[in-house]
């Protein structure tokens, strides 16, 4: 087989449009499928023999698939304060199921009576306003697919030891949805802007009063009132009745269960803008006001917990996102970085939104290190994890977007390194 | 005339900038004062929102020990939640020792937090002057202010907190 293939670059990755030319998928394929085919043909089997299962008012995943849930790692002492990670393992193309969203609480999920749900802005307006939600429902809307990705996400990136775990327990706190609401910029318009509006401080209708800080010219520029989370009512872990959606920016601003804009000509200077959401730097000083989740790239298939059978034909895949536009371009190497090839993006490629990116693989039972690398529309280029901890030191916690290596064993087992 | 008609011109056209997108409905109710002043809780670091009220560290001691001691350990340290005091070493220390005595830029941010967010089984439930007196207790524990020293909307904002030139500004 080794001969037959054109490499593009070392540890055998091969050029991504081969998988799309088929014939050497399907010449695998008809070597197998008579014998399996036969065997299915000859017997009848037990659930063709009975009727199935009812109609269902809500669909739920296969029983099969029950392995497929979020990891949640909640405070003992107030399970409602934590988070919970997207399994993007188990996950393929782009869109995250609505009830695998990644969750972090402050203080649990209120279950808000939409009847009983008002929404004030206030502050530097000429008209302090008060919307019902049956207001907001008459509103022209927009749908925007984009990420949502928790400040602190793949924050084990900063350990000095790589952490042993999977790819979504690792980096699943971020999650893409299609988001449909009202334009933030409707509202505001409405409400008049004074001269002297800079800062707009969101506060959340949850335990714990959520509230946090944002730009005015983000507010106006491409923020959502969310009340449809892929094409349903928003779920109750995502912000029900109404999440602020401020696409490519970190989770935190996001607010969900939002109740109340105000807006304002400085920041509120709260606890998520100053204690937490900053960045230590090594010097002492702390980056504070990093909105933008930069681009980032993770393969998602084959890594931790996977275990490859012996050498031959795989498919490398993952996912890349930035918060600054478009990924234009993902590099993935078989050889630790010595060489690189072009995946194939999965079209179509949105702004701040997941792209899928694949390319087809020949292991050859070798010692190996997989890596992937993110571009984006800026001409960012996700970083390898030295030059990242260089510039920021290890003690930052939030905002690791680093290149991710994952070492093959020739017994094609899958570890997490630095390398 | 001239000026007129120039004046025309540009008012069509910037209604024709507000048209490309949809308008909205205009549905949102005039929302009163007193609706504002109820809702609005949010503080600034000049003080602005914070209520009347006053406390010190003595007074705080006992709400402390009441309704945050079990999470955050006592004299702020050593519980499950976040120090909040008894730093042992400073920000560039390996590993760094983040409490609102080494990290917290302003002391009207312990204050809305705490009356926000705290405690977490009993969120809203102290009152003002609760707050305040386990805010001055905080920061006592810190050593930034005296044990008898009162923390109201006067004084809240005038305290000098250590890591207040801690933070750069991201350009965006």
């Amino acid at each position: 087989m080794k001969e037959q293939l054109d490499y593009v670059a070392g540890g055998g990755l091969l050029d991504r449009r081969l998988f799309l030319q088929r014939s050497l998928v399907f010449s695998v394929a008809t070597v197998l499928a008579p014998e399996v085919l036969a065997a299915e043909r000859d017997d009848i089997q037990q659930w063709q023999l009975k009727p199935g299962d009812p109609l269902s008012n809500y669909g739920k995943p296969s029983p099969f698939e029950q392995k497929t849930i979020r990891w949640t790692m909640g405070n003992a002492m107030a399970p409602g304060n934590g988070v919970s990670w997207t399994p993007l393992h188990d996950l393929e193309g782009i869109i995250t199921p609505s009830g695998l969203h990644f969750e972090r609480h402050h203080n649990g999920v209120p279950q808000i009576d939409p009847d009983k749900y008002q929404l004030l802005i206030h502050g530097l307006v000429g008209k302090p306003l008060l919307f019902e939600m049956a207001d907001l429902l008459r509103y022209p809307m927009q749908s925007i697919i984009c990420f949502v990705e928790c400040g602190g996400n793949s924050n084990a990136g900063w350990h000095s030891q790589p952490i042993q775990t999977q790819v979504g327990y690792f980096h699943g706190m971020a999650s893409c949805s299609e988001w449909t609401g009202v334009p933030l910029r409707l509202l505001l318009n409405e409400a008049k802007l004074k001269g002297r509006a800079k800062w707009l401080i969101a506060e959340g209708a949850d335990a714990s009063a959520m509230n946090i800080s944002i730009p005015i010219e983000k507010a106006l520029d491409d923020c959502v009132l969310v009340l449809y989370q892929n094409g349903e009512r928003i779920r109750p872990e995502n912000g029900y009745p109404l999440r602020l959606l401020v696409p490519g920016w970190e989770g935190v601003v996001n607010v969900k269960w939002l109740r109340r804009l105000h807006v304002s000509n400085r920041p509120g200077m709260t606890r998520n803008e100053t204690a937490k959401y900053t960045e230590l730097m090594p010097s002492g000083k702390a980056r504070q006001f990093t909105f933008i989740m930069d681009a980032k790239s993770i393969i998602t298939q084959p890594t931790f917990g996977h275990k490859l059978a012996k050498p031959g034909l795989y498919q490398i895949t993952g996912l890349a996102w930035s918060g600054r536009g478009k990924i234009t371009k993902v590099d993935v190497s078989a050889d630790g970085g010595k060489s690189w090839a072009e995946a194939e993006l999965q079209q179509p490629v949105l702004s701040k939104c997941f792209t899928r990116f694949r390319i087809p693989w020949h292991w050859q039972g070798d010692n190996i290190v997989l890596k992937s690398r993110a571009t984006d529309e800026t001409g960012y280029i996700q970083p390898e994890r030295a030059v990242l901890v260089s510039e920021r030191g290890e003690h930052g916690y939030f905002h690791y977007n680093a290149i991710v290596s994952w070492a093959v064993s020739s017994e094609g087992r899958i570890s997490h390194v630095y390398a | 005339m001239f000026t007129l008609k120039l004046f025309l011109i540009i008012w069509v056209s910037f209604a024709i900038a507000a048209d490309a997108e949809q308008p909205g409905p205009n549905l949102g109710k005039l929302a009163s004062d007193d609706l504002v002043k109820r809702w609005n809780r949010d503080i600034f670091p000049d003080g602005e929102g914070l209520p009347e009220g006053y406390g010190n560290a003595m007074q705080g001691k006992s709400v402390y020990v009441q309704y945050c001691q079990s999470c955050h350990g006592q004299e702020g340290s050593g519980g499950s939640a976040d120090e909040l005091a008894g730093a042992r070493h400073g920000l560039t220390d390996n590993p760094p020792d983040k409490t609102i005595g080494t990290y917290w830029p302003y002391a009207t941010t312990v204050f809305d937090f705490t009356r926000r967010a705290m405690p977490l089984n009993a969120p809203g439930s102290l009152s003002d002057s609760q707050v305040y007196a386990v805010t001055a207790y905080l920061l006592y524990l810190n050593g930034i202010i005296k044990e008898k020293e009162e923390m109201n909307a006067k004084t809240l904002p005038l305290v000098n907190m250590p890591n207040r030139q801690g933070f750069t500004r991201e350009k965006m």
